[in-house]
């Protein structure tokens, strides 16, 4: 796979290795976090932290839409299954987030609704063509990667004059969250950012300045890739060393400043900025999320239907809000690995692959347990 | 929402949409994102649209950067600097 | 002799009188099942075949085939129900005497389709030398079934002092793949609805027995022998970890994967490690023998790209841990419920 392969190459990586190793100053910790859900799974799934040294500490964010995805919204989704008989369309992502009364959209399903996985918007639309005597709701999560697709849907549909599809939207904003893991009073304990890979592809890296600038934080966006990371964790121990704080690019093969300005366009043509949204993890966030505008209020799936939300607060011993935002990590939280395991999810953070618990606990918890 | 893939685009077809492939793998989807797009580019796909362009000159770049770091160490190794 | 008219497989359809135990069914079985699978047992008419007297151990394994779709790239559900229950007794060092073959069709089913499912099932049969010597059909109403479900039953007999079982790794042993793993589990994705792709991946359904026949005659100490089917290499290995109470350690960069597979995982978001396969299988053996077993393995030709992948390890836990291609090290733990294709 060309682009890919390259980027995985064990050789290269090893030396990447070796030059942070040198590089990072022994009196020193340098406490990065690492932002996108793909970036957690990527640095776990290769094992990344065993190539650096113990002073180098990655920390996972909250970049996972599936993880700040509060359990009223997946409620929300769930009764306009169950009790408004829509048809559910949804990524395969969200199958598996435990709801209220013990409830996934993937239990709904089973007991009757009807709940269909989808690749792309387009396949909803089709789903929407094809059954035009039912009703068709598309649960739209995500950062600014996912949300230009849900744009060109709901523009498709208003060209279409499509009446029987409507989305449910639960797309948020990057650098609010960032906003909110820095915006602690008393200052965070973080050297600098691993910056999105996809969604700097759509935002550009200029959104992030404001970071380097107000925050003196240092930010490195990174392409997907093990040896991206690695490249990016590099120029962000430079920058450290060198007392900057900069937002520099490693991903320049798809990351511009600007971004896909055409997708940008779109996203604000049908999007506008909730006042404010709930955040599961960090809490009710000012203009860090989007809702249709009112001329494709037609579409939003909140006005067409009686479906309140309803906020539902986290069981008591989980510490996703605490994870989510860098404070703690999972092998801190009382019932994980015990009560809280990828079979039996508490929290968000162990339902996704990208989530920081399900990550440690597929692909690490061997090093906390000794034989 | 991160896992995109860059993809070779091999053919377009109508409705603004492309065939792409990845190692052998043929999909079709969406260019309504992106513009300028012709046969033989590369995009990076996510959820079945084009989201940018792979701009292949800085992709080899990066790679060059790469292979120069592990020229950098190798020269490192020679001459005893490297631990 | 009465007129007996031909089953109709251009157009006709499974209908509940074939269920039934009545003339239509008789005629169906006659006419295709039997036909088909041609062999002096299903020719006697009973409801039972008396076998011959075995020359050894028994061994018998079940398996029951929901495949959807029923027509895949490089096979179908007919001869998937044939290599699958052989491979189950191969497994346990047996060699496959007989099979026996259950139907449950649904009202409406195409008979050309069950025709073409059915000659598949007999070239399978015919080309292992393991005959389907008794069977069964039942109907289900419209809407009760996925068109057909096959259940297959095999028996075979396994030598003397041959102790072959998921309990047997030990610390030390080496851990062999027959092959590229994912390929079944993607070729069906290939064509499920919402999922298409055109890519030239095909199924590896295929019958192991004469490989493991290779294997057992090599002289190598064999501890555990199975088949990487629902689950993957993944599950597999954790099951045979947790059997055992053992660890195992693994090289990625050993484990081999067609690329076009590899390409199919990326586009989905799936690991090609819990992807099913249907002609692969794990041999775990003494330390001493494993290079001898490979060299055997590799000159069958359904094992040519046979792999050393890995070693056992003592682990109280049963981990499976893996060295990644960049050097990292992770776990390969259970499948956490159904694989679905990941899209973040």
């Amino acid at each position: 796979m060309k682009y890919v392969d390259e980027f995985r190459d064990g050789e290269l990586a090893k030396n990447i290795a070796a030059h942070i190793a040198r590089e990072a100053e022994p009196q020193k910790i340098y406490r990065l976090m690492e932002f996108c859900g793909g970036h957690t799974h990527a640095i776990s799934r290769y094992g990344l932290a065993d190539l650096l040294p113990a002073n180098v500490r990655l920390i996972h964010g909250p970049g996972c839409p599936v993880c700040v995805l509060p359990v009223g919204r997946v409620d929300q989704a769930i009764r306009l299954a169950t009790e408004q008989g829509v048809i559910l369309c949804t990524y395969a992502d969200t199958m598996r987030v435990p709801a209220s009364d013990k409830l996934t959209l993937m239990r709904a399903k089973a007991a009757g609704a009807d709940v269909r996985m989808i690749y792309s918007t387009q396949d909803a639309l089709k789903i929407a063509r094809d059954n035009p005597a039912r009703e068709v709701v598309f649960l739209a999560i995500g950062f600014e990667t996912t949300t230009p697709p849900t744009a060109v849907a709901v523009k498709q549909v208003q060209t279409e004059s499509i009446n029987n599809f409507s989305i449910l939207c639960n797309h948020v904003l990057t650098p609010a969250a960032m906003h909110a893991i820095l915006a602690v009073a008393g200052g965070v304990a973080l050297d600098g950012f691993i910056g999105p890979a996809h969604v700097s592809t759509v935002i550009g890296s200029e959104p992030y300045e404001v970071f380097a600038r107000d925050y003196a934080k240092s930010v490195v966006i990174a392409g997907f890739e093990p040896l991206d990371v690695l490249q990016a964790i590099l120029m962000l121990i430079r920058q450290i060393n060198q007392g900057r704080a900069a937002v520099e690019n490693e991903f320049t093969r798809a990351v511009s400043r600007s971004g896909n300005l055409k997708a940008q366009a779109l996203v604000s043509e049908v999007f506008e900025l909730r006042e404010f949204f709930e955040w599961r993890g960090l809490g009710t966030l000012p203009l860090s999320a989007l809702k249709l505008r009112a001329e494709f209020a037609a579409f939003d799936a909140e006005l067409k239907f009686n479906c309140e939300y309803v906020a539902v607060p986290d069981h008591k011993a989980c510490e996703c809000a605490a994870i989510l935002r860098g404070e703690k990590i999972p092998q801190q939280c009382k019932i994980f690995g015990t009560v809280c395991t990828p079979e039996n999810p508490v929290g968000s953070c162990m339902v996704s692959s990208e989530g920081a618990c399900a990550a440690h606990y597929s692909f690490g918890r061997f090093r906390e347990t000794k034989a | 929402m991160c896992l995109a893939i860059p993809v070779r685009v091999e053919q377009l077809t109508p409705g603004d949409n492309a065939i792409v492939n990845l190692g052998g793998v043929r999909k079709e989807i969406s260019l309504s994102l992106v513009e300028d797009v012709a046969v033989g580019d590369y995009v990076i796909l996510h959820v079945g649209y084009a989201l940018q362009k792979l701009d292949v000159d800085e992709a080899e770049q990066t790679l060059a950067l790469f292979a120069e770091l592990n020229a950098h160490t190798d020269a490192q190794l020679a001459d005893g600097s490297l631990a | 002799m009465s007129y007996s008219r031909s089953l109709d497989f251009k157009q006709g359809r499974i209908e509940m009188s074939h269920g039934s135990g009545g003339r239509a069914m008789a005629h169906l079985i006659s006419g295709l099942f039997a036909s088909a699978f041609d062999n002096p047992y299903l020719a006697q008419g009973n409801d039972g075949a008396v076998l011959p007297q075995p020359s050894g151990r028994l061994v018998m394994s079940t398996d029951s085939h929901v495949v959807s779709p029923l027509f895949f790239a490089g096979g179908d559900i007919g001869c998937l129900s044939v290599h699958g229950t052989i491979n189950d007794v191969a497994m346990m060092g047996a060699v496959p005497l007989y099979l026996s073959a259950a139907f449950i069709l649904e009202e409406g089913f195409l008979l050309s389709d069950l025709k073409r499912i059915v000659e598949s099932m007999a070239k399978a049969a015919h080309e292992t030398g393991v005959p389907i010597v008794t069977g069964d059909t039942k109907v289900v109403e419209q809407g009760k079934g996925d068109g057909v479900f096959i259940t297959t039953t095999a028996v075979g007999v396994v030598a003397d002092g041959l102790d072959l079982s998921g309990d047997n790794a030990k610390s030390g042993d080496k851990i062999l793949l027959s092959g590229t793993i994912g390929d079944h589990g993607m070729a069906v994705m290939s064509q499920r609805e919402n999922l298409s792709f055109d890519a030239p991946i095909v199924s590896d359904t295929a019958a192991l027995h004469t490989l493991v026949q290779d294997m057992l005659a090599s002289g190598a100490t064999l501890r555990v022998l199975r088949d990487p089917t629902r689950g993957g290499l993944a599950t597999t290995l954790n099951e045979i970890a947790q059997q055992s109470k053992v660890g195992m350690f693994l090289n990625e960069a050993a484990i081999p994967v067609n690329s076009t597979v590899a390409a199919a995982c990326e586009f989905l978001g799936l690991d090609p490690l819990y992807v099913a396969n249907e002609g692969k299988l794990i041999a775990i053996c003494a330390p001493g023998d494993a290079d001898h077993l490979l060299a055997v393995m590799r000159s069958h030709p359904l094992a040519a790209q046979a792999a050393i992948i890995g070693e056992v390890i003592e682990d109280a836990h049963g981990f499976v841990q893996m060295t990644t291609r960049l050097g990292g090290r992770r776990m390969v733990d259970w499948l956490a419920g159904e694989q679905l294709p990941r899209i973040c």
